[in-house]
């Protein structure tokens, strides 16, 4: 597998793995009612990408809305990416938030001081 | 029963939005989708919007799950519920009520009473602590709900519970969303 593509929905959001460069870009909304079915083919594609991993990953989280259920399963691909720079990949998660938007950023804040992986916080203006 | 009457209730009290029924996912993806219309039609502030958007699906979805699981529980229960949205002033009012088992009460009002004794920052440790200790429902409930609307609202959890029978109550959820 050399890239992983799921389209977006108006619950769920756009994501894109380039297994190749070694990035993950997730877009979008993400608030189904049922996350956990819906980040499961993404949490094996890590799981895929973690045996083979390339010397840098990037990672995009650029999200406008999402839902708790999907923060748990958010944490899952976090603690992938976790495993992942463990394994001698250089991960950093890039979160972007809009300007205005603090509890985006806050969301972003929680992440970083749970996981022990590089996070940017990028602000966007719309 | 007289409609206009039912009408005329919702008209005082500010609904833009009322249902009864059973709450299904095809019914939230359009409610959402529905009150976003409605809000940027009234050109809401977009922090607001923002708010009432992610609180409405987190109070819609939490009511989902809920009714997801009782009738596992219990195949006999009502699963009809009731919300509605409304607006007074600047302010949104987002009002649920479904039915709850009885022997559910006490362990859900525990929840809801912790919650509603913390702080802002107490709120904030506790959803991280949940978020990365908590056990999540086969389909991805798990219990951040409740935290996630008193963190967004600023405000304590408005509840009630009014027993039906000894094997049913009505549970109501009242919340208001200001853009502070």
């Amino acid at each position: 597998m050399e890239k992983y593509t799921i389209e977006g929905s108006p619950k769920t959001p756009n994501i894109n793995f380039d297994l190749i460069g070694g990035i993950l870009e997730i877009k979008g909304r993400s608030i189904p009612e049922n996350s956990i079915e819906f980040y499961k083919p993404l949490i094996e594609a890590l799981e895929n990408y973690s045996s083979a991993v390339k010397p840098i990953t990037t990672v995009n989280i650029q999200l406008e809305y999402f839902n708790t259920s999907s923060s748990k399963c958010i944490l899952d691909v976090f603690k992938k990416l976790e495993g992942i720079n463990k394994a001698g990949s250089a991960v950093t998660i890039h979160w972007h938030y809009e300007e205005d938007d603090e509890d985006m950023l806050e969301a972003g804040e929680d992440y970083q001081a749970i996981i022990n992986v590089p996070f940017k916080m990028v602000m966007v203006n719309e | 029963m007289d409609i206009f009457d039912v009408y005329k209730q919702m008209e005082r009290n500010d609904i833009l939005l009322a249902f009864k029924g059973e709450v299904t996912s095809d019914l939230l993806s359009s409610v959402f989708q529905i009150m976003e219309t409605k809000m940027d039609n009234l050109n809401e502030d977009p922090k607001l919007k923002r708010k009432v958007y992610h609180i409405l699906v987190e109070i819609l979805q939490n009511l989902y799950h809920h009714l997801d699981e009782i009738s596992e529980q219990d195949g006999d229960i009502n699963k009809s519920a009731i919300f509605t949205v409304g607006k007074k002033d600047s302010d949104y009012f987002i009002v649920t009520g479904n039915f709850i088992i009885n022997e559910n009460i006490s362990a859900f009002k525990s929840r809801l009473d912790e919650v509603n004794s913390l702080s802002k920052e107490e709120l904030k440790e506790f959803y991280k602590k949940t978020l990365n200790n908590g056990q999540m429902s086969k389909k991805g409930g798990g219990g951040l709900g409740m935290i996630d609307i008193a963190r967004k609202t600023g405000q304590k959890l408005d509840y009630n519970f009014l027993e039906i029978d000894n094997k049913v109550s009505f549970f109501t959820l009242n919340i208001k969303i200001s853009n502070q």
